[in-house]
Order: structure tokens, then C-alpha cells, then sequence
């Protein structure tokens, strides 16, 4: 067994792409949820629709990479609307029912043979990031320290992500430290108090769902990117369930929760799986137990031990404040 | 006692000189009980109402349908001369109607002092895309936070100040929502209980600040039970008995009404000839 390869799996995946990408995603949820207390049980629609803005406008309709950025955008726009308006001025279970039926609804329609022509159907859609990889400043390479190592594809769709995750940090630290943020905690704590305040709740939780979801939509493209490829099928409504747990993990209503949650979410994950890999290849766990192909599913089951451990001994996460959640038992 | 009131009758539904609050046939049922039925009421522009009444006679009922908490069945009303029957609640507030919970609504998560910041009205950075440029609110936010500070030492709660708000007492709580509505500057209150738990000490002094408010010209509606308070500061009393206005008048003529007296003991206590059984 060994342990070189198991921690250096652990940190390449936890500050690899896929880990910047579900940070970029959770702190869109994170806005949703952890500041203005909206139920968005369908984060991955919004990132299904960025994916698909962009691969679809590049390999389907031969725009460039920009335009579909933009197509991308709207669409996430779009599908906020159409969930919010509906939906806002109700209870907060309406937005819950209406995003999640709206994540597997809109994964069926991507998949389906109708809209194959534009979609690619089960089959998806790749090449359509080329003009992102011909840029890409890196020589080509693999870099790193130690056994820590990616190639200079990778490095470069990772420096772009985290430099989006930033970016984006960067805005959400202003906007809940201003004004409007005030509002968004206020409406989270009790939305007829706000009203009262002659502040429109619909309006702000809107905004809210808007911004929340085209950061969501700006995961998905960055992962149709790393990828070079999109598939309706990974557009999971278990995906939002992970960016929970991130969220959850790092701290709800923090600005670096979601950055935190996601690198260790994604550090955690392969850990286990790559020392439950090592553990049956050199023959401590015996094959009989768990094998290989098993690997996937118990990782997730110890994720859900750690996650349950996380709530009982920590449950505000790791940078929320206790002294705050208690607050909530009064 | 206010002036412009000197000279009416007290009877339910009395014209008042000059009225802000105006309400026609107001009622609201759920389901087979009529909780509010009111006739017509007004009340005086710079005034103190005090609105009274037993326990379920429907005042929080008609607060919360005035304010656009709550529909109403059937009614109109009208709030400084616009009608505003079905005004969605900000819309209210923003209009200079503002009310106050008979359960009290504190932000829990946040602190006293961004409690009452939320509150101010006209706030450039409230909105998305000024919210993300300081510079453009930054002067507007210390003006807010000075005012804000002002009040909160008027109701006893500097040392609180930056205390999370879910950490306050229940006294403290109303306090804190009652200063919180004052941020709005609104022309109107609507404060439902705001002296229930609040040390006695401390109403006296709440009792003057909010006469003083009258005096710059403020309209105050509340609903007490105790009768110290109400005949301390009201200009007009209202009471009001299983969603009906019962009666109405000068704090003294309203305290020896019969109608006052049946709604509060139940009727025929005092009528000759019936027993006497409870008490
Ligand atoms: N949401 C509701 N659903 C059903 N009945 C209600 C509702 N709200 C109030 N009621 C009923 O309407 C009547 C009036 O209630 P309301 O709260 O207005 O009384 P109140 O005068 O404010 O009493 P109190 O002095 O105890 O606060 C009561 O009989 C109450 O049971
Ligand atoms: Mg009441």
C-alpha cells in the first residue's frame, strides 16, 4: 500500500478542475441557499444549460466559443425566470419541487432523440473547445511538485477555473457585505419582517436566484470545457446533492465555505478511493469484501459516515460559526 | 387630548377632521368566523389611536389586512387619500404605512444594529448593481448608521448594538422592532402590543418618545391591553369586540361606555336581576 500515491491522488483532485468547478457551482448554491435561504434542489439545470450553451452553439451551430459563453448565460437567465416567477411569491417548498422536477426534466429533453439534432442526444456533443485549448499559454508539459502532476491542458483549464472561483468569491464577498447582501440575510431570517421594511422580497430573491444561477451556469461550461465533451447523463440530480454537502461542509452563508467544502470534498473522495484501491491491490482488503468495480460506491458510503460525523460534532461546517447556529434553536 | 377631537361624538364610525387611514366595510372570515367586520373607520391624521379590545375581537386581524398582511373578503380602504385596498405590503411601508408584529419579527442572524440599517428606506446600495461600487453608498450608510444609533440609545439598546438579535430578550425584542419601524420614517405606525413585556420604567420613557413622535407630526395606531397605558397617551380610543367596532371616543368617555364594559366583562353583567356567577 502506498501512501505516497494515496495523498498525492488526494491533493490533485482537490485542487484539480473538476474540484474548481464544483466550488464555482456550490458558491452560486451557496448565494441560493446559505444567504438568501432559497431551496434550489437543481443547481446541475443551470449547469446543464451553461454546458449545453456552449457546446451546442460551437459544435452545432459553428459560433465561436465566445457567443456561446453568452448563450450560455441567458440560458441560465432564462431558466431562472421560469422557475422564479412562479414560484417566489410562494412557499419556499414550491421553488424546491419546481427546480428539482426542472433538473431531471430538462436532462431527459437534452437526451432525448428529439432534440438529438441540436443536443446530440445520449450520444452528446464534443470539440467545441478547441478555441479554449489554442490559447492555452502553457507549453506543452507536465508540471507539478512530487507526485502531484497534470499536464498542461489540465493546468490551464484549472488555472482558469480557480481563477473564475475567485473572481466570483470576490464579487459574492462584496455584494453580502453591502446593502442588497443585508436584504438577501434578512429575507433568509424572515421574509414578512422585510416586507414590513417596504423592501420587495420577490424581487430580491429573484436577483438572487439570477446571480446564483448564472455563477451555476459558469460551472457548467467550465466543466463541458475540462471535459471536451458533454453528456446529458452527467447532469445528475445527485450533482446538487454533492454541491450540498460542499456547501454544507465548508460552511453555509460564508464566502469561503463553498471553496473550502468543494477542496475537500473532492480531496476526501478520491482519498478513499484510491486507499481502498491500494488496500485490495496489496491484499488487505480481500476482493471477496469489496472489489474493485464496488470501489465507486463505498467511497460515497464513507463520504456519507464523514458527512454524518461533520453534523454531529461540527454541524455549522467548518467555518460557519456556532455561536450563529445556535441562534436557530431559540 | 388632541384638539381636532374635542368636538365629536363618540359613536363607531365617527368623521374625523382630517383622517389618514380610511376603511369602508372591511371584513375578513376564515372560514365560518367573521374574525373583521368593520363598518367604517378613521383615524386622525397626527393623532394617537389606541385600539382596544378582548383577546380574538380581531385587532392583529384588521392590522394585518390594513398593513396588506392579510386579504380581505370584501372592504376598501384608503391611506392618505389614495386608495390602497390590496396594496401588496411593501408597497405600504414604502408609502409611509408601517407596522409592527404582535409576535416579534427580529432578524435573528443579524445584528441589532444591521436590524435597523435594513430598515432605512431609499438605500442606493440595496440595489444589485450600486451594491458592488462602496463609493456610491458608503457616506449614505454612515448617515443610516448614525440615526440609527441615535434611536438605539432612545430605546436601551446601544450596549446590544452589534450582538446578534437573536440574542435579545422578548422585551427587548419589541423594543427592537418598534425602533426598527421608526427607521422607515414612516408616517404611520401600526404597533400591535409594543409595550407587552417591556419593564415599566421603561414604557414611561417609550410612552414620551412616542408623543413626542406625534408631535413632529407622526400618526400612531396601537393595540394594548393595559389600561394605564392607553389612557395615558391616546388622543381616541377604539375598541373593537368579535370583529365589530364596539365603540369609540375620547380615552375617558370610551372607559365608561357600556358597549366597552360588555365587551370586555360579556354582556349582561350588569343588568338587574341576572346573577352574578362569575366571581
Ligand atoms: N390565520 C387564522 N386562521 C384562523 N383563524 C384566525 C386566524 N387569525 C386569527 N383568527 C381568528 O380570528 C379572531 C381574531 O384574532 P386576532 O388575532 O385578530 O385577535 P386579537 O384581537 O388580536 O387578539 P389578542 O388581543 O389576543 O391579540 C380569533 O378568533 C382568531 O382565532
Ligand atoms: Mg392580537
Amino acid at each position: 500500500m502506498d501512501w505516497a500515491v494515496i495523498v498525492s491522488d488526494a491533493i490533485r483532485s482537490g485542487i484539480g478542475p473538476v474540484a474548481a468547478v464544483y466550488a464555482l457551482a456550490a458558491i452560486g448554491l451557496n448565494l441560493h441557499f446559505g444567504y438568501t435561504g432559497l431551496l434550489n434542489f437543481g443547481q446541475v439545470a443551470f449547469m446543464l444549460v451553461g454546458a449545453y450553451g456552449v457546446a451546442a452553439s460551437v459544435s452545432t451551430y459553428g459560433l465561436p466559443l465566445w457567443v456561446g459563453v453568452l448563450i450560455g448565460l441567458g440560458s441560465s437567465v432564462v431558466l431562472a425566470l421560469l422557475l422564479g416567477l412562479p414560484t417566489l411569491r410562494l412557499r419556499a417548498e414550491y421553488l424546491a419541487i419546481a427546480t428539482i422536477a426542472a433538473g431531471e426534466i430538462l436532462r431527459l429533453f437534452y437526451r432525448s432523440s428529439w432534440a438529438e439534432p441540436v443536443t446530440g442526444g445520449v450520444f452528446g456533443l464534443q470539440r467545441f473547445a478547441v478555441e479554449f485549448y489554442d490559447v492555452n499559454p502553457i507549453p506543452r508539459d507536465t508540471y507539478g511538485i512530487w507526485l502531484v502532476r497534470y499536464t498542461s491542458l489540465d493546468l490551464w483549464a484549472l488555472s482558469v477555473a480557480w481563477a473564475m472561483v475567485l473572481l466570483t468569491a470576490g464579487v459574492v464577498a462584496l455584494l453580502v457585505h453591502s446593502p442588497w447582501g443585508r436584504v438577501i440575510r434578512a429575507i433568509r431570517e424572515d421574509e414578512d419582517a422585510v416586507r414590513s421594511l417596504g423592501k420587495s422580497v420577490y424581487a430580491y430573491k429573484m436577483q438572487s436566484l439570477v446571480l446564483g444561477g448564472a455563477i451555476g451556469s459558469m460551472a457548467g461550461m467550465m466543466l463541458a470545457i475540462q471535459n471536451q465533451s458533454v453528456n446529458p447523463d452527467s447532469y445528475d440530480p445527485v450533482v446538487t446533492f454533492f454541491l450540498y454537502t460542499i456547501v454544507v461542509l465548508g460552511g453555509a452563508g460564508r464566502v469561503l465555505g463553498p471553496i473550502v467544502g468543494a477542496i475537500l470534498f473532492w480531496a476526501i473522495l478520491t482519498f478513499f478511493d484510491s486507499a481502498l484501491r491500494e488496500a485490495i491491490g496489496a491484499g488487505y482488503v480481500s476482493s471477496e469484501v469489496i472489489s474493485a468495480p464496488e470501489v465507486g460506491a463505498v467511497r460515497f458510503a464513507l463520504v456519507g459516515l464523514g458527512l454524518m460525523l461533520l453534523m454531529i460534532f461540527r454541524p455549522q461546517g467548518l467555518l460557519g460559526s456556532r455561536k450563529e447556529m445556535l441562534l436557530d434553536a431559540r | 387630548m388632541h384638539a381636532d377631537l374635542v368636538n365629536l361624538t363618540a359613536e363607531p364610525g365617527v368623521a374625523k377632521p382630517d383622517p389618514l387611514l380610511v376603511a369602508d366595510g372591511v371584513t375578513r372570515a376564515f372560514g365560518g368566523l367573521v374574525a373583521v367586520h368593520v363598518e367604517h373607520l378613521e383615524i386622525q391624521r397626527g393623532a394617537i389611536t389606541a385600539l382596544i379590545g378582548p383577546n380574538g375581537a380581531g385587532k392583529s386581524t384588521l392590522f394585518n389586512v390594513l398593513s396588506g398582511f392579510d386579504r380581505a373578503d370584501r372592504g376598501h380602504w384608503t391611506f392618505d387619500g389614495a386608495p390602497v385596498t390590496g396594496r401588496s405590503a411593501h408597497r405600504l411601508a414604502r408609502r409611509g404605512l408601517v407596522r409592527t408584529f404582535q409576535l416579534t419579527k427580529t432578524l435573528g442572524r443579524l445584528s441589532v444594529l444591521e436590524n435597523m440599517k435594513l430598515a432605512a428606506t431609499g438605500q442606493r446600495g440595496e440595489r444589485l448593481v450600486t451594491s458592488l461600487l462602496p463609493p456610491l453608498w458608503l457616506k449614505q450608510e454612515r448617515e443610516i448608521q448614525h440615526r440609527a444609533d441615535e434611536l438605539l440609545e432612545r430605546f436601551r439598546l446601544a450596549h446590544m448594538r452589534d450582538e446578534y438579535a437573536g440574542t435579545l430578550s422578548g422585551g427587548q425584542r419589541k423594543l427592537l422592532e418598534m425602533a426598527r419601524a421608526l427607521m422607515v420614517r414612516p408616517t404611520m405606525v401600526l404597533l400591535d402590543e409594543p409595550m407587552a413585556g417591556v419593564n415599566p420604567a421603561l414604557t414611561q420613557s417609550l410612552l414620551s418618545h412616542i408623543t413626542d413622535l406625534r408631535d413632529e407630526g407622526m400618526t400612531v395606531c396601537f393595540v394594548e391591553h393595559d389600561m394605564d397605558v392607553v389612557m395615558g397617551i391616546s388622543d381616541w380610543v377604539v375598541c373593537m369586540a368579535e370583529g365589530e367596532i364596539a365603540a369609540e371616543g375620547p380615552p375617558e368617555a370610551v372607559a365608561q361606555n357600556p358597549a366597552v364594559i360588555d365587551a370586555y366583562l360579556g354582556k349582561r353583567h350588569d343588568e338587574p336581576g341576572t346573577e352574578h356567577d362569575h366571581g
